[in-house]
């Protein structure tokens, strides 16, 4: 099941990417598509966290969620690039990540590194050290705002 | 049609080298590594995602754009990966962030 969705998602990349439709140049790509499924499959690499297809829809909602906490902390790191003396407060603190799998704690310690403002400095277990630039942004992940919905698009409770 | 196009590349473009200026001018006065990673952050995600937003409405709606907006996926997937080895890779190696580098003492001291 998970060698099929693997190969119609690296069918759809290919016909996107390639942009060549004639029959031998769309024969080869279905071939080369078949073949890296079917090795995959034998070497048994298709698993929940290698093509995690289950997190379907609600990882899209997320990710346009998540380019919105950019956009707003990308004006505060400016804020702060420009006036230093007046935003710049760093800080440093542990949060704890609420999800239980590998996966889920990947997703949010990246999506924390991926907003400016804030880095992930050190990921124990479900210990999460968060470097912040501002009050506002160190606030924000305290806040766990973000931990509550990757938790909610992994399932998990 | 052709003209709004064009402006809003143009917002667009601006927008997004004004934040890769304002990357350039960060990295090099902020006060320690930590903070400048958040700076480097700028340049990873607003702006490459601003500048090749602007260049796909210029390509149309065609392939080209299809892989212009695959390569902001890809950036956003890898960035942080970089972002967090470089700061992971200090910590591990001693560093200690500067924590009350600017402002007024009392407010720092309760963050930290």
């Amino acid at each position: 099941m998970k060698t099929i969705s693997l190969f119609l998602v690296l069918m759809a990349v290919w016909l996107l990417l390639s942009g060549h439709y004639t029959p031998l140049i769309t024969g080869f790509g279905v071939v080369s598509c078949l073949l890296s499924a079917l090795i995959a499959y034998r070497m048994d690499v298709i698993d929940h966290e290698g093509h995690p297809i289950y997190l379907g829809p609600r990882i899209i909602f997320y990710w346009g969620w998540l380019v919105g906490e950019i956009f707003k902390a990308n004006i505060d790191v400016a804020k702060c690039v420009l006036f230093p003396k007046k935003f710049l407060r760093p800080s440093m603190f542990t949060v704890v990540a609420s999800q239980k799998s590998d996966l889920g704690r990947v997703i949010y310690a990246n999506s924390i590194t991926l907003t400016p403002g804030t880095v992930t400095v050190d990921l124990d277990d479900d210990k999460v050290m968060v470097h912040a630039m501002t009050t506002g942004s160190a606030d924000g992940v305290k806040g766990g705002d973000m931990d509550r919905r990757v938790t909610k698009v992994m399932r998990e409770t | 049609m052709d003209l709004i196009l064009d402006i809003a590349t143009w917002v667009l473009l601006l927008a997004g080298s004004a934040l890769l200026l304002i990357t350039g001018l960060g990295l090099l006065r902020l006060p320690d590594l930590y903070t400048r990673i958040h700076a480097g952050g700028m340049a990873d995600t607003l702006a490459t995602f601003l500048i090749f937003v602007g260049l796909s409405l210029q390509s149309g709606f065609s392939l080209v754009s299809v892989k212009l907006l695959l390569v902001i996926v890809f950036i956003f997937f890898t960035s942080p990966t970089a972002s967090y080895a470089l700061a992971q890779a200090s910590f591990v190696a001693g560093l200690k962030p500067k924590l009350d580098g600017f402002g007024d003492r009392d407010q720092t001291k309760e963050d930290a």
